[in-house]
């Protein structure tokens, strides 16, 4: 068996010591035969167990009779010395009925698998981060939209086709792989195996680790990745003019609509 | 009510209790508490505890999207840089902003222009709406391609958040996607030869690449069937699968335990 826990057990050891001390004192006046019954009344009147639940175990009691003096004996109660005298009394210290068994150790019979986090509530924590955010992004798309109008052209014109025709920024990247390569593997390969690889990534990277340290080829990878597409979308942003050729901005000026 | 005693108060006192009186009254009222549940920061009696404190999420709609208590460090600004989050609230400007201006927008070629600009002209802030549409949809695109940026570096893919990086992914392609099918709806020259250049790019798929630019366009050249086509996607088919998706995105973030973790 484990061990019971030493403030567990001390204070069981004190409240024995408690209520043999009363019990004492209440068989006191009662000298002889029959004065159990009468220190088990005077018990039940300071418990604060019911009165039908008591008039149903005394019933019990006198039924079970003198048998059941013995069995209480053995039990390992504070009342123990006193019932000696009299008759059983079937209260532990300080009048609880329950008995404590055993102490089970959290880890003998569980299997704790996580181990407690450092935790805060949503609210507030969380909650006034996100509205100061909501709040902060809300305020500038707000003030923008005062200062900086979408673009309107005019009406549209099949037979007027401006130069350069871009598509919109983030597909200017692949605009600018149609300068380069068959219009097939621009526009449809090359995005079709980069998007491929991004879904299939984390069946891909197989290193279990999130650390920077530890994934210097996942992150260098990603980072070529990334830097591939904007500098791409960047050329075709501003460094295309009439004709898609190349130029520089601060000599031929933008050919750029949001 | 008004006993002597009351009388004899100045009238500012008196004024501040009939109004402290007034506000208990409206706290206690059977409708205040049926709106607002058990823990609301609104209820009479609202005390700071831990107990309240999860009843707030607990009891509210929120429940939906946040647990009662996150890992310390999701709340550090300088993690996560609210990139999602942002990425959802932009979502939802857009909508917002995107319902007022279907009020005056019919996607014909003949009408859509015109509507475009007497919305401009005329509509009490249709242009400061239309503006915000179109810049809140530039920083979605570029916020959700943040925060996949994000979610690469921090390594948050990995077990068990595999398929939420995948669901991502299709977020990020339905985000362009309704980024592009808007580009065309205004019917300017910019709108036009965009998507021109656009869909000739997606002509080129392999086998049936003229099948499927028939089927974008509505027929073999871009017009007013292209634009009834984009419509619809733009306002209904797309959203209406984006929110499915993000439904399952914002689910699996916390069944997988909730952001990943401190690095």
């Amino acid at each position: 068996m484990t061990e019971v826990p030493e403030h567990l057990r001390k204070r069981a050891e004190e409240a024995r010591a408690k209520a043999a001390a009363e019990k004492a004192e209440a068989a006191a006046p009662v000298a002889s035969g029959g004065g159990g019954d009468d220190a088990a009344e005077q018990q039940e009147a300071e418990s604060k167990i019911p009165a039908h639940l008591l008039e149903r175990s005394k019933a019990a009691k006198a039924k079970s009779g003198g048998a059941e003096a013995g069995a209480v004996a053995t039990a390992p109660t504070a009342a123990a010395p006193a019932t000696a005298a009299g008759g059983p009394v079937l209260t532990g210290p300080g009048g609880n009925t329950q008995r404590l068994l055993t102490v089970v150790k959290s880890g003998s019979i569980q299997d704790t698998k996580s181990a407690p986090q450092d935790k805060v509530h949503t609210w507030p924590h969380l909650l006034v981060v996100e509205f100061a955010a909501a709040l902060f992004i809300t305020a500038f798309i707000l003030i923008f939209s005062i200062f900086v109008n979408a673009p309107l052209l005019e009406l549209a014109n099949f037979n007027q086709t401006p130069n350069p025709s871009k598509a919109p920024w983030y597909f200017l990247g692949l605009q600018e792989l149609l300068t380069m390569f068959h219009p097939m593997v621009a526009g449809v390969t090359i995005p079709g195996i980069g998007l491929f690889v991004l879904i299939l990534a984390p069946y891909i990277d197989r290193n279990p680790s999130s650390k920077p340290e530890d994934r210097k080829f996942a992150i260098s990878l990603m980072t070529m990745h990334l830097m591939f597409w904007a500098v791409l979308v960047m050329i075709g942003s501003f460094f295309r003019g009439p004709g898609f050729n190349f130029v520089f901005p601060w000599e031929a000026g933008l050919f750029f609509e949001l | 009510m008004a006993t002597d005693e009351d009388v004899k108060k100045p009238f500012p006192q008196r004024m501040q209790d009939s109004m402290s009186q007034m506000g208990d009254q409206i706290q206690g009222s059977q409708a205040w508490n049926s709106i607002f549940r058990p823990g609301s920061i609104f209820r009479k009696g609202y005390t700071d505890s831990p107990r309240n404190r999860s009843y707030v999420i607990m009891n509210s709609v929120l429940y939906h999207l946040h647990p009662v208590k996150v890992k310390r460090h999701a709340v550090k600004v300088s993690y996560t840089l609210c990139l999602g989050g942002l990425s959802f609230l932009l979502f939802i400007h857009l909508t917002v902003t995107g319902i007022f201006l279907m009020f005056f927008y019919r996607p014909t070629a003949a009408a859509a222009w015109d509507d475009i600009y007497t919305l401009q002209n005329t509509v009490t802030f249709g242009l400061l709406v239309r503006n915000m549409h179109r810049w809140a949809a530039h920083l979605m695109v570029l916020s959700v391609f943040l925060h996949m940026a994000r979610v690469f570096y921090h390594g948050a893919y990995k077990p068990p958040r595999e398929f939420n990086w995948v669901i991502g992914v299709m977020l990020l392609q339905f985000t362009l996607l309704l980024s592009f099918t808007g580009y065309l709806l205004p019917w300017d020259q910019l709108a036009l030869w965009a998507v021109t250049v656009g869909t000739n790019m997606m002509g080129y798929t392999p086998v049936f690449g003229d099948q499927v630019r028939f089927v974008l366009l509505g027929g073999v050249e871009i017009g007013t069937d292209t634009l009834l086509r984009w419509y619809v996607l733009h306002v209904l088919l797309l959203p209406f699968v984006v929110v499915i998706f993000m439904a399952i995105h914002f689910w699996r973030v916390r069944k997988d335990g909730g952001i990943s973790g401190p690095l």
